[in-house]
């Protein structure tokens, strides 16, 4: 589970570049960029929680 | 996509000699910011564990500065290399995107090299000093010495030239004002996005990798309290940090924004200003919470208003970075004690958020409160970069390290401290050791 939210995270990166490559009109570009940013946030809140349910399971 | 020669970079105003002087001053009064941090690193950490976590900070800085020399300068692209270029290019959307430097090998050239690029490696210098000890803090009581300087030869070496050469060597970031007109391109003169932010996510990285110190989660009831041993180390560390900090964004105000020198007092008072801000709020909180105001947490305040002032000092007025302090001031205790509480990571000194969460909202700040178009989109490119590729890299990197050279101490290293475990003495022989309950 960390490991799938490490992966999203650069999902939402790339995202961010893609608003700036496909986007030319402000809004659009925001709009895409401000989701890129929160599909690398929903990543790390993703390894985060599977950082804890590890700890968990060793516990 | 197809990929281009090196590029050459565009380069800033020439230097007058006063300037250069004036600059150099401002770069050999900076080490003071890495040493208050350093002291921090060993206050906040245990007694037993003290000569241990200082000659890791000189051990670390050491190495970082070798692999910076080796590899890293190299890849940041500061110096021009044998092909007088900046970085390797390709094309997307019918645009340049600089991503990786090409610069000089060892060094050549440096003698010959105009006055501000010199300026600018020994900011660098300096910068990949700061970045290797921010994760060392997080680590104290558990991390070896040699897993620390693995850390600090990875970063040094490859991570954050990288971020170095995106952000102030004619990188992307650094040029998306030019190529996507999003303000003036990703602003980060002081570093922090460059320096804290990553040094914020390496301590995260450490911290996942190692885990934390015996005893702190107990499987039953609330973690447990393991306050630094030193509190005028830490405070005196976070006045020791103020005075580097001033020199700090002031020289890198000259070397990444070139301001002219008529800006450099409001720099100065911004830094100070962000950081009292930041004190007075973290004060306040911690009085309400705990009835009495919190030293420690107060210091976490404080370090944290100087690692914003990094991104906004030489860009917002004085009363915008009293704000912005003053914001990072009221979420630094609340998130050192979510990350301890809440989600189980043991971050002694405070670094993920005092150096990661400060830098980060200190990015955000600067695109908040300028006037430029594009300016806060910028801004959170930026942010994405360094989060959403930064973390995931070093997370991996740190990964396949420890697979090779463990990080932490065995679990009679730890119960000894790590002052007995590697060093052979301690940096209080007359003091008793009393046991540790938390052991039995």
């Amino acid at each position: 589970m960390k490991f799938a939210g490490l992966l999203v995270m650069p999902a939402g990166f790339f995202l961010t570049v893609a608003a700036l490559v496909l986007f030319s009109d402000t809004e659009r570009r925001a709009a895409f960029v401000f989701c890129g940013l929160a599909v690398v946030c929903l990543g790390l809140v993703v390894a985060v929680r599977g950082h804890m349910t590890e700890r968990g399971a060793r516990a | 996509m197809n990929t281009l020669p090196p590029m050459v970079p565009a380069t800033g105003p020439a230097m007058s000699d006063a300037v250069f002087a004036l600059t150099l001053a401002l770069l050999l009064v900076c080490p003071l910011a890495p040493a208050g941090v350093a002291l921090i690193n060993a206050g906040l950490g245990r007694s037993r564990s003290t000569a241990q976590a200082l000659l890791g900070n000189l051990a670390l800085v050491a190495v970082a500065a070798v692999a910076f020399l080796f590899v890293g300068a190299a890849i940041a692209g500061t110096l021009p290399g044998a092909h007088a270029g900046a970085g390797f290019t390709f094309f997307a959307g019918g645009k340049p995107w600089n991503w990786l430097g090409a610069g000089s090998f060892l060094l050549r050239g440096l003698e010959s090299a105009n006055p501000t690029t010199q300026l600018q490696l020994l900011f660098e210098f300096l910068a990949v000093a700061m970045v290797v000890l921010i994760p060392w803090g997080s680590g104290a009581d558990r991390l070896r010495l040699a897993g620390g300087c693995l850390t600090a030869a990875v970063l040094a070496g490859f991570v954050f030239p990288l971020a170095a050469h995106w952000v102030w060597n004619g990188g992307w970031l650094g040029q998306l004002g030019a190529n996507f007109s999003l303000g003036a391109g990703f602003l980060d003169a002081g570093g922090a996005g460059t320096v804290h932010l990553l040094g914020g996510l390496s301590a995260l990285a450490v911290v996942w990798v190692a885990g934390p110190r015996r005893g702190k989660f107990p499987k039953e009831g609330l973690s447990t309290a393991m306050p630094g041993h030193n509190a005028v180390y830490v405070l005196f560390g976070c006045l020791l940090a103020l005075v580097g900090w001033l020199a700090w964004n002031a020289a890198g105000a000259i070397l990444w924004l070139h301001a002219p020198l008529a800006e450099l007092p409001q720099t100065a008072i911004n830094t100070l200003l962000a950081a009292s801000g930041a004190l007075m709020t973290t004060f306040s909180v911690t009085r309400f919470r705990f009835g009495k105001p919190d030293a420690s947490l107060c210091a976490n305040g404080w370090m944290a208003g100087l690692v914003t002032s990094c991104a906004c000092a030489a860009r917002v007025s004085p009363i915008a970075a009293l704000f912005i302090g003053g914001v990072a001031g009221v979420f630094t205790p609340l998130l050192v004690e979510l990350l301890e509480l809440a989600l189980s990571v043991d971050d002694p000194s405070g670094a993920i958020t005092v150096h990661g969460a400060a830098g980060l909202w200190g990015l955000v700040a600067v695109g908040i409160f300028s006037a430029a178009q594009g300016q806060l989109i910028a801004q959170l490119v930026g942010i994405a970069a360094l989060l959403g590729l930064m973390l995931p890299l070093v997370y991996l990197l740190f990964t396949l390290l420890n697979r090779a050279v463990p990080f932490r101490a065995d679990a009679d290293g730890e119960r000894i401290g790590m002052d007995l475990h590697e060093l052979g003495g301690g940096a209080y022989p007359e003091f008793v050791i009393h046991r540790d309950e938390s052991y039995r």
